[in-house]
């Protein structure tokens, strides 16, 4: 009887935990075919589609999603590079300091996002000369391309971790050397977990609101453009842009992980 | 280059962390320092900053001003921590051991939020919790909530917002450890006559603490330093040293208070975090995240 309720309590709690992890993602994406009756766009009204067929008709939002999409590109491709190659080094070789670079990689992500905003600001105030210290894309790109490094190499190098270096062994005894063995078996085997950390750094860099509003200046990302409008009123297009990413973003997984299953 | 390598294999480890350590200390170590001495700065934006150790005063007239807001943010963050070990524990317990076949698609789920713009994340609460939301506001048809009965602007709509967002973190370390348990070891614990509740408060509980104490700082962390659900779900009742430093930095150009309270919540967080470290390492940590 006990053992009944146990489970059945845990049962019903998990469907309880699931819809609350969910719901905030289903109003996001009901409230894109609201037809909100002024500005705010809290309080449903009726079905439309309207917003959905003029995604851009608000000023300046197509330039955020825009900007945050390069902004993403750009500083996935460098941080994956760079976190990559840090990764292969923390697991493939013994060297002297190897705990304490451990140590020191896992330090921006045990800050909080507004400390590295704030401390990053503080830099660009102090290089510059007041009051025309230089914010803008780039220095969004530099906040973005610092904390996508960490995240990069502690999900490449747990993937790394299973890795049989017998493989490149046998590579090398058939012959191959260092590079060929680098290009044609070490790197397509790592490949799948270069991948997933590149995704999860877009996802970070196209999502990021904390850092980005300290080091924007007046550029405007997505985020940026949702936050400003936060107070005014968000108009259902941002909700509809919002349910996008979200989807390209499942399909990506999805997508990812039907690939390395179908490899397996 | 490469036949320069082949004689100082040593030297091949350094070079492939190089740039990345290179970008760390320079845009991660270096503006903390320059936050310091920001900290240290008097003058204003308009007529630039000059540094003098004197200024060692803004920390104390900062903490003084701040207390209150330091204060609340430990206690959100506190409170915030205990919901989401309360709400987390039960279900990754569930997809550690009861899933079964729907184990990829639950763990995928508990990640589901982040694939969604925080900031929208946020703001559908507060369409869900709003005083007439469809929440709140049959409840108060049906007279079971008095009228003048809210959630929004209060400090449990706060705390709620802050325990949703960082929920996640909490559920997948507890979650790897309780998956790397031996269940033969509670098998074990039912041979020798514990009953379900002895064996789990005797095997799995403790094995379990890795994940809890990790999970446990991963959300603690991130909720020190917020500012987006005390503005967007709070009020002015609510504000958070996180409110204080955004608005030091961003509104008042008051960098040096604004970079005295960071440096300060900075230094806290890292002497707790390199403890930790110390102590039961980073691996548990860094679950959470990769």
């Amino acid at each position: 009887m006990l053992r009944w309720l146990g489970r059945n309590a845990l049962r019903a709690y998990t469907g309880l935990a699931l819809v609350y992890l969910l719901l905030p993602i289903f109003i996001v994406a009901l409230f894109s075919f609201n037809d909100p009756v002024g500005k705010t766009n809290y309080t449903w009204v009726g079905f439309t589609l309207d917003h959905w067929a003029n995604l851009f008709a608000i000023p300046g939002l197509l330039d955020s999603v825009v900007i945050s999409i390069r902004i993403a590109f750009i500083s996935t491709l460098v941080a994956t590079t760079l976190g990559t190659l840090a990764a292969l080094a923390l697991v493939r070789y013994q060297f002297r300091g190897r705990p304490a670079t451990s140590l020191f990689i896992f330090l921006p992500l045990a800050t909080p996002e507004i400390i590295l905003g704030a401390s990053l600001l503080t830099l660009f105030v102090a290089i510059g000369k007041p009051p025309f210290f230089p914010l803008n894309e780039f220095t969004i790109l530099i906040a973005h391309i610092t904390f996508n490094i960490s995240y990069v190499i502690v999900t490449v190098r747990a993937r790394l971790a299973g890795f049989d270096r017998r493989l490149e062994e046998a590579s090398a005894d058939l012959g191959a050397d260092g590079w060929q063995t680098f290009w044609r078996v070490t790197f397509p085997l790592i490949l799948p977990g270069i991948a997933a950390a590149g995704l999860l750094a877009f996802s970070l860099s196209i999502d990021d609101f904390v850092i980005t509003n300290f080091t924007a200046g007046r550029t405007t990302t997505f985020p940026m453009f949702v936050w400003g409008s936060a107070r005014i009123g968000v108009p259902p297009q941002v909700n509809a842009i919002g349910t996008i990413f979200f989807v390209v973003a499942v399909s990506a997984v999805a997508i990812g992980s039907f690939l390395q299953r179908r490899r397996a | 280059m490469i036949a320069f390598l082949r004689r100082r294999p040593g030297l091949l480890p350094l070079l492939l962390l190089a740039p990345a350590i290179a970008w760390l200390v320079a845009f991660y170590v270096y503006p903390a320092i320059q936050m310091l001495q920001a900290s240290l700065w008097s003058g204003t934006l308009e007529s630039g900053f000059t540094f003098s150790w004197a200024n060692a005063a803004t920390y104390s007239a900062a903490l003084g001003r701040y207390s209150d807001q330091f204060l609340r943010s430990i206690l959100y963050a506190a409170v915030s921590t205990v919901v989401c070990l309360a709400l987390a524990f039960p279900l990754a317990y569930t997809i550690a051991y009861r899933a079964g076949r729907y184990r990829t698609l639950l763990l995928f789920i508990v990640i589901a939020p982040f694939f969604t713009s925080f900031l929208l994340r946020v703001l559908a609460w507060k369409t869900v919790l709003a005083d007439d939301g469809f929440l709140l506001g049959p409840l108060k048809t049906i007279g079971v909530l008095p009228e003048e009965f809210r959630i929004l602007a209060t400090p449990v709509a706060v705390i709620f917002g802050i325990s949703y967002n960082f929920f996640p973190f909490m559920v997948l370390p507890i979650y790897v450890s309780l998956e790397k348990i031996d269940r033969r070891l509670v098998e074990a614990a039912k041979d020798l006559y514990a009953g379900p509740v002895r064996a789990f408060q005797r095997i799995t509980l403790p094995l379990a603490l890795p994940g809890v104490f990790a999970g446990s700082l991963l959300v603690f962390i991130p909720a020190m330093g917020d500012f987006v659900n005390a503005e967007l779900l709070g009020s002015v009742q609510t504000r958070l040293i996180g409110n204080v430093i955004q608005s030091r930095f961003l509104v008042n150009n008051d960098y040096p208070t604004a970079a005295a309270i960071s440096f300060m919540l900075m230094a806290g967080i890292l002497t707790a975090v390199f403890i930790y470290a110390r102590v039961l390492g980073t691996d548990e940590l860094e679950t959470g995240i990769g």
